[in-house]
């Protein structure tokens, strides 16, 4: 199974700045420095094999979307962020116009897990079919008052594709799209759920939007059996563990700290912390995932879970 | 949990020991309370010696974090000292160190909280 980020960022879509495009230059030509690129090829294997990672790419970007590709003809995603108006470029780009089914599982309706679904033009051709399934009974409201006015110039009837919606029930197993799918419900302002997806002995758990109280331990032992033995546990990590249970309590997310411990307890794989504070730069997330990697290291018993930080673009095989 | 306290004047040297984690942190809410309600403006200085802790989880880092606003709200002073080397990593990767007062040993922590307390530290 391949898992594939269209849209990481949390909250708003952030686009790179000039000074940051700026920033990487510089410390690109700066690692360079020492070696011997007297050819298009070895500039190349150097920014592909020796360029720190952060520097390469940018976390970005889009606001949440992640598809989950278990080799099947149908694209099954979670959240319509804006990251979901580049997959269906790619897919109108690769189908030469042969029809597409897309299953679409749904965290919660908050503007910056919606906002893509107007630009998603594979919408808007007939023949496509869309099935969005999501725990909230105001799911299909919330997608079809952005279309239309005042908000947007296309009216909801003038999708193409058949859209319909499915209410699933948390705690409840359905095999969906190929997957063994079960949603639970997560602490956020109108609730969000988190999914796991099971399939040829794989688990993905999609868990963004979610904050977690440290004075429940029933809560979280609630989590660490949801996350259990996950091979891969995409996390909302939005903010530091201090700012989360201060400033930002009932805030409606979590933490990178929160995100090791439960994996740990869990006995999950791999942890990809995702939903990036919409003020951090690149330099910055990178900084924390350093951090997080070191406190995942110092806090290990005898599990030990990989950590990443998901960037728009980054894939993972499981 | 354990909780040894010692007392010099008005400062209150409150020592944890092992780790304060998910199955420890609400024991040390409980034990930290009733030295909690006399950290207040012209009442106790309390100090945390965290030199018998090795370990801090979120949970134990939230009590750390209620016991501060606790004081604050209460006009009293509350410091963290001798923190271990790996809690010191825990408290800045989860950035507590800027929201708790953090000195490197318990007689700064002592000194930073009354003049008469350093003195009775200083005698022993």
């Amino acid at each position: 199974m391949r898992v594939r980020f269209w849209g990481t960022r949390g909250s708003i879509p952030v686009a790179t700045t000039s000074a940051a495009i700026r920033r990487k230059v510089v410390a690109a030509l700066t690692q360079a420095m020492t070696r011997d690129l007297d050819t298009p090829e070895r500039v190349q294997a150097f920014v592909e094999h020796e360029l720190d990672p952060a520097v390469l790419h940018t976390y970005g970007g889009e606001s949440s979307c992640v598809q989950l590709d278990a080799g099947g003809d149908e694209y099954v995603l979670c959240d319509l962020g804006s990251g979901v108006r580049g997959l269906g470029n790619h897919v109108l780009a690769t189908r030469r116009g042969a029809p597409a089914v897309f299953h679409v599982f749904m965290s919660h309706t908050h503007w910056d897990h919606i906002m893509g679904f107007p630009f998603f033009m594979p919408a808007y051709i007939p023949g496509n079919r869309i099935t969005i399934y999501g725990c909230h009974a105001w799911l299909e409201e919330a997608l079809r008052r952005q279309h239309g006015a005042p908000s947007f110039p296309v009216e909801w009837a003038r999708l193409g594709a058949e859209v319909r919606f499915v209410r699933l029930e948390p705690d409840r197993a359905y095999d969906l799209a190929g997957f063994r799918v079960r949603a639970k419900r997560q602490r956020h302002t109108g609730d969000s759920y988190g999914y796991r997806f099971e399939r040829d002995g794989r688990a993905v758990v999609y868990s963004t939007d979610s904050e977690h109280k440290l004075d429940e331990p029933g809560q979280t032992e609630a989590f660490a059996e949801f996350f259990r033995d996950a091979d891969l546990v995409i996390f909302d990590a939005q903010y530091s563990l201090a700012d989360a249970i201060s400033i930002k309590e009932d805030w409606g997310h979590s933490s990178n700290v929160v995100g090791v411990e439960l994996c740990q307890l869990a006995r999950a794989r791999h942890l990809c912390m995702f939903h990036h504070e919409p003020t951090y730069d690149d330099e910055t997330i990178a900084s924390v995932l350093a951090e997080t990697r070191r406190f995942e290291e110092i806090t290990r018993g005898d599990h030990a879970v990989q950590v990443s930080s998901a960037w728009d673009g980054m894939e993972l095989e499981l | 949990m354990r909780l040894d306290h010692a007392r010099f004047a008005d400062v209150v040297v409150l020592s944890p020991r092992g780790r304060v984690d998910h199955a420890t942190a609400e024991e040390l809410k409980t034990a930290l309370a009733p030295h909690l309600a006399r950290c207040a403006q012209g009442q106790d200085h309390v100090v945390l010696d965290l030199a018998g802790v090795d370990y801090v989880s979120s949970a134990g880092l939230r009590v750390l974090m209620l016991a501060a606003k606790q004081a604050k709200a209460q006009g009293g002073f509350l410091a963290v000292a001798a923190v271990q080397p790996l809690v010191q990593e825990i408290l800045e990767i989860s950035k507590f160190t800027l929201v708790l007062r953090t000195l490197p040993t318990v007689r700064d922590a002592v000194a930073a909280a009354s003049p008469t307390g350093l003195a009775a530290f200083e005698r022993g």
